[in-house]
């Protein structure tokens, strides 16, 4: 077991450092020279020619630009590591990390409400999908299910907005409401910010709510036909007592499984929602330093909430490994 | 399912079998009809549309449907189906913009009608549309009008060629890759099986979002639409070949140990014979039922990148591209008709996902999914 914690926390640092090539990519493919377009953005008029000279100096040694891209990455990746700094947004002109930091929280928060949403939501029906398999409630269930996974969630987003809106003239804008928007934190605020998560956390939810119903009634099926579950009920358990107590533990396990590519799935989800929706987190922030060239704010961005995935996954490996203990004895004996 | 009892003993080929097993899957056929209409409207797109897609009407931005009707003002049914133009009201009590029917004149919709020029398949000029009004009469806006007095419907039909070719040809790059790096993962082992392993873990770890639009931000916004089209089909197919080439991986990895195989190496069979005489027949269908069910997160890819304004740019038309003009909310509560886009979009989707499950289900009755 100690080996395969050794082993996976490996591999997440290792995926962490492919992810930084990634974003340092990402940074650096968009065309033109960031020292010459940050300094002609930020200088105002009545700057004298030397002070820019001096500033583009500056700028340059920063991000050591006149230097080859590996040793450009090792200053990022240096900077990022020992003293927190991802570089200067150009839209903001603030440091990135600064950004960063005030909109992760909600970030995180909005990702981890809709993780536990799904999982409240799915593992019921998906319980009394199997259980009753082929009646009209497991049929409808499946084919909302389908449907679920077939909507984008941006288009859902906007739908619901729409009728919320026109119906009810419910604005779903934002994650606070005006008054509490300034306000120190305190149960009301906490109050007003989870009733304004309810419509994008279902939004956000739904793609993976169905994918887990729908993985949660195929294992059930499976797990339901078995002997041991045929001994539960011989030796006088009722049938649901049974399905709890036996066939749900191990059903459970794949839908752990599969925390591995609902997160990424979540995070996705959640950034083109808030982009639409107008959420304090930072999916909007990425779009516009996208569509602007921001480049040190986009790639800064798309590290730290990769880096999160990873290690989010990684938590859900071990956890797995620890409700499952054949995972890690079949992923050592390859 | 319940059981058939067949008496007639007919030896059927593995293709017949799953063709058979298939046909029981209703809403899986359905939706395959519904596919062959989107591909038909990919080739023919011109032909089923009355307006030039690209044609800005002047004056005419924002119009909403047309309504089609059989039954006229004064309540007399006519065969003929027809419209009633519209005039433009201002609404004195709400201050706006209001549209009102003119149902003094009746303007029919005629069937294999002249309209726009164009080239059928690219090669055959004419100008005969499916429908279409008459010459003189106010255009056909049957899903309204954009911002720019472009026809919604001709736009949203012709879209379907880039949106559905988009998605193909993502799918069969990342089929491509996927066979060739899972199969040399899975054939070979050691350090390449490695090497593929972390990358295509990388790719499914990352959040794909975020990723993408910064690949795709990365695209110069003066190339040409053909080059941006191309670099959009690279990108999306990111997402699906780590998925290929880990399954093909691992099938090959369990069917490797397989008796047959054994059996063929020890009457000497050459690799490149195990290979396509016993080991691809066996993950054909796997291969099927994956590109079957890709193809919905390519087509979702490109609209959402399209639609963040980070994907294909106008002129280009694709159903991204047309969603694009429905980003803000408060647009779609004045001119909601611009989301029909996105109906079709999730019909395309839902129809693909319809037809990949009835395809696993026929093409692997054991495995249940």
């Amino acid at each position: 077991m100690a080996a395969y914690f050794v082993r996976r926390v490996a591999y997440a640092v290792l995926l962490i450092f492919l992810v930084s090539v990634l974003a340092f990519l990402v940074i650096q493919l968009p065309p033109g020279d960031y020292a010459t377009s940050y300094v002609s953005r930020i200088s105002s008029a009545g700057m004298t020619e030397e002070r820019r000279q001096e500033l583009l100096v500056a700028i340059t040694q920063r991000y050591a630009l006149d230097r080859p891209i590996h040793q450009q990455y090792l200053t990022w990746m240096s900077n990022i590591l020992t003293s927190g700094d991802f570089g200067m947004s150009f839209n903001w002109n603030r440091p990135v990390y600064r950004i960063i930091t005030e909109r992760l929280p909600l970030t995180v928060t909005l990702g981890l409400v809709t993780l536990f949403f799904q999982f409240v939501v799915a593992i019921p029906i998906g319980l009394f999908s199997a259980v009753n398999q082929y009646t009209k409630g497991d049929y409808l269930i499946t084919l909302l299910s389908f449907v679920g996974v077939s909507i984008p969630n941006f288009l859902l987003a906007l739908v619901v907005m729409v009728l919320l809106f026109s119906n009810f003239n419910i604005s779903i804008g934002g994650l606070f409401s005006p008054e509490y928007r300034e306000a120190a934190w305190s149960a009301g605020k906490v109050l007003d910010l989870l009733q304004h998560m309810i419509v994008p956390v279902i939004v956000i939810g739904m793609e993976s709510t169905a994918g887990t119903v729908r993985t949660l009634r195929a294992t059930m099926l499976d797990e339901l036909g078995k002997d041991y579950m045929k001994v539960a009920k011989a030796k006088g358990l009722s049938n649901w007592a049974a399905v709890i107590k036996h066939a749900l533990r191990i059903a459970l396990n794949p839908i752990i499984a599969a925390l591995g590519w609902q997160l990424p799935a979540i995070v996705s989800g959640s950034m083109i929602v808030s982009i639409v929706v107008g959420l304090p987190t930072v999916g909007p922030i990425l779009h516009q330093a996208l569509l602007s060239q921001d480049m040190y704010l986009a790639g800064g961005i798309i590290l730290v909430l990769s880096s999160l995935t990873i290690f989010g996954t990684l938590l859900s490996d071990l956890l797995l490994a620890v409700s499952d203990p054949r995972i890690s004895f079949e992923d050592g004996g390859k | 399912m319940q059981e058939t009892t067949e008496t007639t003993f007919k030896s059927r080929s593995q293709m017949q079998l799953i063709m058979l097993r298939f046909r029981k899957h209703r809403l899986a056929k359905v939706s395959l009809w519904i596919i062959g209409g989107f591909i038909v409207c990919a080739l023919f797109g011109e032909f089923f549309i009355p307006n030039d897609p690209t044609h800005a009407f002047p004056n005419m931005n924002y119009i909403p449907p047309r309504k089609v009707r059989f039954v006229d003002a004064d309540g007399r049914f006519h065969i003929r189906p027809f419209i009633y133009d519209y005039k433009q009201e201002f609404n004195r009590t709400t201050w706006e913009r209001e549209w009102a029917e003119n149902t003094e004149v009746r303007h029919p919709i005629y069937f294999l009608a002249r309209g726009f020029d164009y080239k059928l398949l690219g090669l055959i000029p004419t100008n005969i549309h499916l429908f279409n009004v008459s010459e003189t009469a106010p255009k056909l806006f049957l899903f309204g009008t954009d911002r720019n007095g472009r026809d919604v419907f001709s736009r949203t039909i012709y879209a379907t060629r880039v949106s559905i070719s988009m998605a193909i040809l993502g799918v069969i790059i990342s089929i491509v890759l996927g066979i060739l790096l899972g199969g040399v993962a899975g054939y070979y082992g050691g350090i390449p099986d490695d090497v593929i392993q972390r990358i295509s873990e990388l790719l499914l770890a990352v959040p794909k979002l975020p990723l993408w639009m910064g690949l795709a931000a990365a695209v110069p916004s003066n190339w040409p639409i053909t080059k941006v089209y191309a670099s959009i089909v690279v990108i999306s197919s990111m997402t699906s070949w780590p998925w290929l080439a880990r399954g093909i991986r691992s099938k090959l990895i369990s069917l490797r140990k397989e008796d047959y195989v054994l059996a063929a190496q020890s009457y000497s069979a050459s690799n490149m014979r195990i290979i396509f005489r016993y080991l691809v027949p066996n993950f054909m269908s796997y291969i099927i039922v994956s590109l079957t069910l890709a193809i919905p997160g390519m087509i979702l890819m490109e609209t959402a990148l399209s639609f963040l304004g980070l994907g294909l740019r106008p002129p280009a038309v694709s159903w991204g591209v047309l969603l694009e003009q429905a980003q803000s909310f408060q647009t779609v509560i004045l001119y909601p008709w611009l989301l029909i886009p996105g109906l079709f979009v999730v019909t395309a989707i839902l129809s693909l996902n319809f037809v990949g499950d009835g395809l696993r289900d026929a093409a692997d009755p054991y495995e249940k999914g």
